[in-house]
């Protein structure tokens, strides 16, 4: 019997609106992200009408979050598909690799910074560094090498 | 309330501090206790402070190695609306909040017992026991050690000032043309280094006690385990019939004041403004965010459940000679 396959287009991407939507996704992790640092109202972006809501750290905080949750509801699906429904037929590229370190990195810095924010946890100002730039990087480098891969149309994995 | 007792456990505590400061960076918590009954508190006693500002003096005395050192001229920073924050010209200001005055006495007129007096209110940080000024800097430069104290790292901080604007008090103030942004990128990120009161943790990791406490002729101020001052200021808000302020706002504080009149009160006579800060209700802000752990923590169980389930439904589709493949 052949694995079952679920879920996949027949050139191998997300489905147009999934992909859409995690476009927006992402769009928003980047965006809220970013507005952790106090940049977006010193340079003007905070006041463009609809994105004020840029420079209010506590909205962005809480965005951020949620986008975490979708974000990781997202990854676990497809890692999950993969494993008990592609592996035998498809394998890792070389883009989904790179690109699997770097979210690999960001979940497991974006998570230390969760746990990080509750009450009674005190993390060295050298680790909290740590955690940043290597936070920031990995969502450098993620940004990067997708954008790569968005225009010379990378997939995560190939056909063993 | 014996003063001996409270000295006598501030002083554990501080060598407790010590202990924890010197130990370095175990993240453990003491099994079971919440880790707010590890922080170090103050009661400030409003009924007792006379004004007389000699904690404001010692606070300066004790603390002028850690302020500001700006050079000048100042870096020109882009774009123009960044404004230069410079108190170096200014550092006799004991009015307010300024990166060279971390302490200062509000007064309030009010009426206590049908009479109206002049109360002389000493303020300054919090030391909130899940802060935000520390847990939403972007860059590590601001922390808080397990005794509850909160301090900015002015050798780290890049003056963003995020910190003074996520704190419910707007505590920290901001001084131009010192610090590490002046070896970055000086015209375009970074403004300076951001000062409060750090609780005087040097003199507090030695056992010592901080220096405004130590200086205050009339013991307004009690310091020890937060558990004990938490049921130190409710007794003495039971003996006067009083209020107490900084129990749970911003989600609890480590500095719990003691008035004779309710706060919304003390809060309408205050004067507020830029380093001069309220005493008004403070929501528990980082309670918003961190009240989403479930959703982090249930959110890839849907996800894998949901691949899986749908593996499953193909699988018996597969078994039951239907086409495995379908999408949405
Ligand atoms: S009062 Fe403000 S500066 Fe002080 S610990 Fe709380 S958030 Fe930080
Ligand atoms: S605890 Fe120390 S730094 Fe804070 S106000 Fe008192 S003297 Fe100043
Ligand atoms: S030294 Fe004591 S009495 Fe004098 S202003 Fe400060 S807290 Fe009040």
């Amino acid at each position: 019997m052949t694995t079952p396959t679920v879920s996949r287009t027949a050139d191998g991407l997300m489905p147009a609106p999934i992909r859409a939507a995690y476009m927006t996704l992402l769009l928003f992790m980047a965006l809220s992200g970013f507005g952790q640092m106090p940049i977006f109202k010193r340079y003007y972006i905070a006041d463009i009408p609809g994105l004020g809501w840029l420079a209010q750290f506590y909205v962005t905080h809480f965005i951020h979050y949620v986008g975490a949750a979708l974000l990781l509801g997202v990854a676990a699906y497809y890692l999950t598909r993969y494993l008990v429904a592609e592996r035998s037929r498809r394998r890792l590229s070389l883009y989904g690799a790179i690109q699997g370190v770097m979210m690999v990195t960001i979940v497991a810095t974006g998570v230390l910074r969760v746990i990080k924010n509750y009450e009674g946890y005190y993390l060295s100002s050298g680790l909290i560094v740590f955690l940043d730039i290597l936070h920031l990087a990995a969502v450098m480098g993620f940004l990067l090498v997708g954008a790569w891969g968005l225009t010379s149309r990378k997939r995560w994995t190939r056909i063993r | 309330m014996s003063n001996t007792i409270s000295r006598r456990s501030f002083l554990k505590s501080g060598i407790l501090a010590a202990g924890t400061l010197a130990a370095g960076e175990s993240a453990a918590r003491a099994a079971g206790a919440p880790a707010r009954n590890q922080h170090l508190a103050t009661m400030i006693d409003i009924t007792r402070c006379i004004g007389c500002g000699a904690c404001v003096e010692a606070c300066r005395e004790a603390n002028s190695p850690k302020f500001p050192n700006p050079q000048k001229p100042f870096p020109r920073m882009y774009p123009d609306r960044v404004k230069v924050s410079d108190w170096s010209d200014k550092q006799d200001v004991d009015d307010r909040l300024t990166p060279y005055n971390w302490l200062f006495i509000q007064s309030a007129t009010v009426e206590v017992d049908g009479e109206e007096t002049e109360l002389t209110i000493p303020r300054r940080c919090m030391h909130c026991t899940n802060p935000p000024c520390v847990k939403l800097c972007p860059w590590g430069a601001s922390r808080q050690y397990q005794n509850g104290i909160s301090r900015i790292d002015t050798d780290m901080c890049l003056g963003g000032s995020k910190c003074k604007a996520v704190c419910p008090w707007d505590i920290p103030q901001r001084q131009t043309g010192d610090g590490l942004y002046l070896d970055l990128l000086p015209s375009l990120a970074g403004n300076g280094i951001m000062n409060k009161c750090d609780r005087c943790y040097d003199r507090v990791a030695m056992g010592e006690q901080p220096a405004c406490i130590e200086a205050c002729p009339e013991e307004v101020q009690t310091i020890g385990p937060r558990p004990e001052i938490v049921a130190q200021a409710h007794a003495r808000a039971r003996e006067i019939g009083g209020y107490v302020y900084g129990e749970n706002e911003n989600g609890g504080t480590n500095t719990l004041y003691v008035s004779p009149v309710p706060f919304e009160t003390l809060n309408a006579a205050i004067e507020k403004g830029p380093g001069r800060p309220h005493l008004g209700p403070a929501a528990d802000r980082m309670a918003e965010a961190n009240n989403l752990g479930a959703a982090l923590l249930i959110a890839p169980l849907a996800g894998a459940a949901t691949a899986l389930g749908r593996f499953l439904k193909a699988a018996r589709k597969a078994g039951s000679g239907e086409h495995p493949l379908s999408d949405t």
